[in-house]
């Protein structure tokens, strides 16, 4: 596999031999900070077209066809139109509750979405406890969903905030002990250690029925960690019009638009580095001529390919199933996944204890 | 004993009409005395109030009562109740008696006037409550200077008025509160994604349990009442195609029905099946609709899409023949207004060679997912008693074991001639509310499966006189519509015009069980239990 490592060294070099250290990493933040927002604009624009068009499939439609070729150029005109319009500001809310909101939610995201690697070497932030720092910062997307509901000073929007926070706060438990089971099996919590480790067999295959188990609780808490259906609650557009963001206009609406998809996507690359061997390729021991065709597929490819594909899964849920209600929610986690999901880290580590894992 | 003797018995003051459905009339004082006999009287034992007119005779204003009684073939009488006193005209209530009379009441209050003695809650229904005049009243004075547009919102008005009568014979008004003090009162419509039009719930709520659901209607009301007092009747027809847009055939074919038993019209043969047919294909498109709406309001879009896709079809049927897809304008008095299209028996085999499949992939995406069940089986009961309490007709009546399909008790059209089994289920709640449906759908098939093929030859009008009269009488006539049983009440002193038209919608009767059925669920459940129920808007807002 490539390593990216070479590239973002060599470019370190070149800036520090011409200038200070502190104006090197000065740059070096600014062309992060450049990147990491474009990417995320972009892939929440591919999102955004991937579900609309997925869902126009499954619902014998064909989704938007105008713009551009086979709708392609729609998402722009969406994000210009979104843009451009105005942010209409309320009687009756606390402003600065109500515009701190939106920031809050996009940043959760940023930081999450800067803590996936893409490629060995290609990855932002790389701490030793990558995964637990995630997992931490999911948990401040909450808050501005709760700071939204709130600020509106409406009841839809005040019953969507309850909801979500209540909803976010219970599925985070099995979202996290579905992959403790996985740091369980690996003994390690950095994500590049994790990945590395995954280069032979994934995860998924490595730890029989507990991993596939964990990892089958890890796909339901991600989508109710992210709001989607039939865990969309907190948005039920049936009951509460749009729920906590039903008063919000413009870019404002579009961060938490932009942060639900972002979301969508984050979710899927931790089930892919997690379960799915990130970007390593698909590996089958013995087989030496299928592993190098697979080793000639990027890496970020692997990883792009795999986060879809949960994606997709996920987005399946969504326009297939209706929602759930709230009190049939909670008690989905609280009577049968989080039992299900500590017994599943006891038997991973009785597992891991006897050697069981492949 | 006949139900005559027993009311000259109980009541020796009442005087009888015959007619189409005998005619009681009872002095006011009287009434709520044979009133409380016509429920709990054995031997007369009407348990269904099915429809409450409210008249002004110009000298006098009342109203008339419609009872059935399940229990002897559905027997039906009409009661009738004046008052002289136009300032301050005062009849009982029934509606500790009947409950469906709770809302009637209002209506009747509301255009009229009468005010119904120890009703608990006297508002308005439909109009504003600062509203000046009663409008159904013959000397209304509809000069916009009265009731000048308002410019300003309209209040909560939390208060409400009960008229009881006093141990010494005068009656007082003691006014009430809606919601009680410190209630958390969440509004639900009129601007709501999930009323199915332009209806607006109040809902006092505790976390997220309902305690109680208060229904402000009106907000698309047009005064078709009104309207047809002023109109001939061919043209007062073209009013209920736009009252319940989904049994646009079967609300039309009624009136037409009641025009042509006043007028003494034979339908020709042709004419009737094709109403049939066309009652039929309304229904099964209604019930697509119902479907798709349910699991929509569910959170099920795509379920949603799957029964639009089939009603796309219905809709193209009636297109071809009836040159719309909605308000199709088809019945007229005496028939049919054109021809059967040459492609509507293919069409209408192609739509029943589909629809088996169809039903199958419904239940397999939606009926048996078990979040589907979970949210439907068991939220909103409303039990067999309470149905009939309430006039809950159509399937969400039969979702309750309550067998009331007109089609089988007062056999019209073509309907003693066909085969069909009507859809009973005993769950009382929102899940059997719409299976009876799905199941309707099959049943509508099989009848459309025996009509298909024998539409008889001949005309599709009887010879109508160019100027419709209607002797001097009043009528009732009943059909099964998409949502339940959909009756006309028609007055006329002879002229042109029709004196009084009323329309007994079933869908004012759903959402007469709104608060019924949602206390106690969650905010999630008042959204299923009004999708389960299935009431259309503009039919409650005639």
């Amino acid at each position: 596999m490539f390593d990216f490592g070479i590239i973002t060294n060599w470019i370190n070099d070149l800036l520090i031999g011409c200038m200070p250290g502190w104006a090197a990493t000065l740059i070096e933040c600014v062309i992060i900070g450049v990147l990491i927002l474009l990417t995320y604009t972009v892939l929440a624009l591919f999102y955004i077209l991937y579900e609309r068009k997925l869902c126009a499939w499954f619902q014998c439609r064909l989704g938007p066809m105008r713009v551009g070729p086979w709708g392609l150029l729609q998402v722009f005109a969406d994000m210009f139109k979104i843009l451009i319009k105005e942010l209409i500001s309320l009687k009756g809310t606390d402003k600065f509750l109500f515009k701190l909101a939106p920031y809050i939610i996009i940043t959760s995201s940023v930081v999450m979405l800067a803590c996936l690697p893409w490629g060995r070497g290609l990855q932002i932030i790389d701490y030793n406890i990558g995964i637990f720092f995630i997992l931490a910062v999911s948990s401040v997307g909450v808050l501005g969903i709760l700071l939204a509901g709130w600020s509106s000073n409406n009841k839809y929007t005040l019953i969507g905030a309850m909801r979500s926070g209540a909803q976010m706060i219970s599925y985070e438990l099995s979202l996290g002990l579905a992959l403790m089971s996985i740091v369980v099996l690996a003994g390690t919590m950095n994500i590049n250690e994790l990945v590395a480790l995954q280069e032979h067999a994934w995860f998924i295959f490595q730890g029989w029925l507990p991993a596939v188990v964990a990892f089958v609780i890890y796909v339901i808490a991600a989508t109710a960690e992210t709001n989607r259906g039939p865990f969309d609650l907190p948005e039920a557009e049936h009951e509460l019009t749009a729920g906590y963001h039903t008063e919000y206009s413009g870019i404002h609406f579009g961060f938490f638009y932009l942060a639900e998809y972002l979301n969508l996507f984050i979710v899927s690359g931790i089930a892919s580095l997690m379960f799915l061997g990130g970007w390593m390729p698909f590996h089958i021991a013995g087989w030496d001529g299928f592993n190098m065709v697979m080793n000639w597929i990027p890496g970020p490819i692997w990883f792009l390919a795999k986060a879809f594909f949960i994606s997709y899964i996920i987005i399946w849920f969504k326009w297939t199933f209706p929602r759930v209600r709230i009190d049939q929610m909670l008690a989905l986690e609280w009577k049968y996944m989080m039992p299900f999901a500590l017994v599943n880290l006891i038997v991973m580590a009785v597992f891991v204890a006897l050697g069981w894992t492949f | 004993m006949s139900v005559k003797d027993c009311i000259s018995k109980i009541c020796p003051s009442a005087t009888f009409e015959e007619g189409d459905i005998l005619l009681v009339n009872v002095p006011a004082e009287d009434w709520r005395k044979l009133a409380t006999e016509l429920k709990h009287n054995p031997e007369l034992n009407f348990d269904v109030l099915t429809a409450v007119v409210g008249m002004d005779w110009k000298e006098s204003l009342g109203v008339v009562y419609y009872f059935t009684a399940t229990s002897r073939k559905w027997e039906m009488i009409s009661v009738k109740v004046a008052v002289t006193d136009r300032e301050n005209p005062y009849i009982y209530t029934v509606s500790d008696l009947w409950k469906v009379a709770n809302f009637q009441e209002r209506e009747v209050y509301d255009f009229f006037g009468i005010k119904f003695i120890n009703h608990p809650d006297m508002r308005r229904f439909f109009l504003r409550n600062d509203w000046k005049g009663y409008p159904l009243r013959k000397d209304y004075d509809a000069d916009p200077k009265l009731n000048p547009i308002p410019v300003d919102d309209e209040k909560n008005e939390d208060d409400t008025v009960s008229y009881v009568e006093q141990p010494d014979g005068t009656i007082k008004g003691i006014p009430g509160k809606v919601f009680k003090e410190g209630d958390y009162v969440v509004n639900v419509g009129p601007q709501h994604p999930s009323t199915h039009g332009v209806m607006r719930f109040r809902a006092a709520i505790d976390g997220e349990e309902v305690k109680k659901v208060d229904v402000v209607s009106g907000y698309i009301h047009r005064g078709i009442e009104k309207l047809c007092e002023s109109l001939g009747y061919p043209q007062i027809l073209h009013f209920t195609d736009r009252m319940d847009y989904m049994s646009a055939h079967q609300n039309r074919h009624c009136l037409c029905m009641c025009i042509e038993k006043a007028m003494g019209i034979v339908v020709p043969e042709r004419a009737v099946v094709i109403r049939t047919m066309m009652d039929e294909l309304m229904r099964i498109s209604s019930h697509l609709l119902s479907f798709g709406c349910t699991a929509m309001d569910l959170g099920a879009t795509t379920a949603f899409f799957y029964g639009f896709r089939e009603r796309e079809q219905i809709l193209d049927i009636f297109e071809k023949t009836c040159g719309a897809r909605m308000s199709m304008n088809y019945n007229v008095i005496g028939g049919v207004i054109a021809d059967l299209h040459p492609d509507f028996v293919k069409d209408v085999k192609a739509l029943l060679a589909i629809m088996p499949e169809r039903l199958k992939e419904y239940h397999k995406v939606y009926s048996g997912n078990i979040i589907a069940k979970n949210r439907m089986v068991g939220v909103g009961h409303l039990s067999k008693e309470d149905a009939i309490n309430y006039c809950i007709t159509g399937p969400s009546g039969r979702g309750s074991n309550w067998s009331c399909d007109c089609r089988k008790k007062h056999p019209y059209a073509a309907y003693d001639r066909v085969e069909f089994d009507e859809v009973l289920l005993d769950g009382c709640d929102s899940y059997s509310r719409y299976m009876v449906r799905m199941k309707e759908i099959e049943q509508s098939c099989r009848i459309l499966e025996q009509l298909v093929d024998r539409i008889p030859e001949g005309d599709i009008r009887a010879q109508v006189p160019k100027i419709v009269k209607l002797p001097a009488g009043h009528w009732y006539t009943q059909v099964e519509a998409s949502r339940g049983t959909f009756g006309v009440y028609i007055e006329s002193d002879g002229g042109k015009n029709p004196f009084r038209v009323h329309f007994q919608s079933p869908c004012f009767n759903l959402v007469g069980v709104m608060d019924l059925c949602c206390r106690g669920n969650m905010i999630a459940d008042l959204i299923t239990i009004g999708a389960a129920l299935d009431f259309v808007i503009p039919d409650i807002d005639r």
